[in-house]
């Protein structure tokens, strides 16, 4: 197990340890509650979206962010201001597609990964899948739908991690946002 | 590093999330202690791992009391972003810690309306500083409880 030999008691580090301690309970209870990974990921992904939908709001009150005119200004926005906002990281926005419709987040350290390990026997568990909900949640609530999900994950022996995301569609006002 | 906030929307989360698995599955008597159990549960082990982390490199307590004061004061600073307001002890083993703003209840409207629900979303902090006080050689029973708040 990686241990942070970081050994400064400021109180913001350890509420982000209360957080990724919290997250390890739960993915472990996720895991004991459902035999199998798939079903894991997808609970994940379901609590991320419930998550997300009212973390935008949040976001919104605090960051003061008009409206994003197009995908690369919400792309920016999301790498540059929520993540900072949020998890103290600063991931890179790279490989765009030529459409200008998809594009990476690339995450140096991923802070909800902070003392894990990955067992053998979870190899195909995205770990932190709760992102890709949140992710999603979030900006169907600003009327996008986009599709996320991991490219590359530190955890199952990738260098760096890698959120692929995928605009699909402008949501209309007046539909409902979907129930999950 | 992770915002508070982030917190408190993954612990809403993950007691909705209990309750809504269990209510799918079982009758709902058997449900209710399972869920706080396992909520529970969960706390106690971050609140074990959490205390190793706070205490390294501080000196070991010299007793009880001593135990209670720093949970009343940095564990529960760390943890919920303020003191604890009030100590009591019997000085026979039993303390009672008050919070007037806990902060994992304060988007619940006060009022008599709610009372009964709080209690999911005490179990997991019951489960912390039992998990806390256990990892410091304490055994202990850990309960709360919600008083309506004055409005």
């Amino acid at each position: 197990m990686s241990r942070q030999s970081n050994r400064t008691t400021d109180s913001k580090k350890m509420n982000s340890e209360l957080f990724t301690l919290t997250y390890g309970a739960l993915v472990t209870q996720l895991c004991k509650d459902y035999e199998n990974d798939e079903e894991v990921n997808k609970q994940l992904d379901k609590m991320g979206y419930n998550i997300g939908v009212r973390l935008i709001e949040d976001f919104l009150a605090r960051s003061s962010v008009g409206r994003c005119q197009d995908f690369r200004e919400t792309a920016d926005v999301i790498a540059k201001v929520a993540f900072k906002m949020y998890l103290g990281i600063t991931p890179s926005v790279t490989n765009w597609s030529p459409a200008g419709d998809e594009f990476s987040l690339i995450l140096e350290s991923n802070p909800l990964v902070d003392f894990v390990e990955l067992p053998d026997n979870h190899s195909t568990l995205v770990y932190s899948n709760l992102l890709c909900g949140v992710l999603r949640g979030a900006l169907e609530m600003v009327q996008m739908a986009v599709d996320v999900k991991f490219a590359q994950d530190s955890l199952r022996g990738d260098n760096v991690t890698e959120i692929r995301m995928k605009f699909i569609k402008r949501i209309e006002e007046n539909l409902p946002a979907g129930d999950e | 590093m992770a915002d508070d906030v982030l917190f408190e929307f993954l612990h809403m989360e993950m007691v909705s999330h209990i309750y809504k698995e269990q209510a799918s599955r079982g009758e709902m008597d058997k449900d209710r202690a399972t869920c706080v159990s396992a909520l529970e549960g969960m706390g106690f082990r971050v609140g074990q791992g959490l205390i190793e982390r706070f205490t390294k490199d501080s000196p070991s307590f010299k007793d009880d009391l001593d135990i209670m004061k720093f949970i009343c004061k940095d564990f529960w600073i760390n943890v919920f972003r303020k003191q604890i307001d009030n100590l009591r002890t019997n000085h026979q083993g039993t303390y009672v810690l008050q919070d007037n703003k806990f902060s994992l209840l304060t988007q619940l409207s006060s009022g008599k309306q709610y009372l009964e629900e709080a209690p999911k979303y005490l179990a997991y902090s019951c489960g912390l500083v039992r998990g806390a006080l256990s990892n410091l050689g304490m055994d202990c029973v850990v309960t709360a409880e919600v008083s309506p708040m004055p409005s």
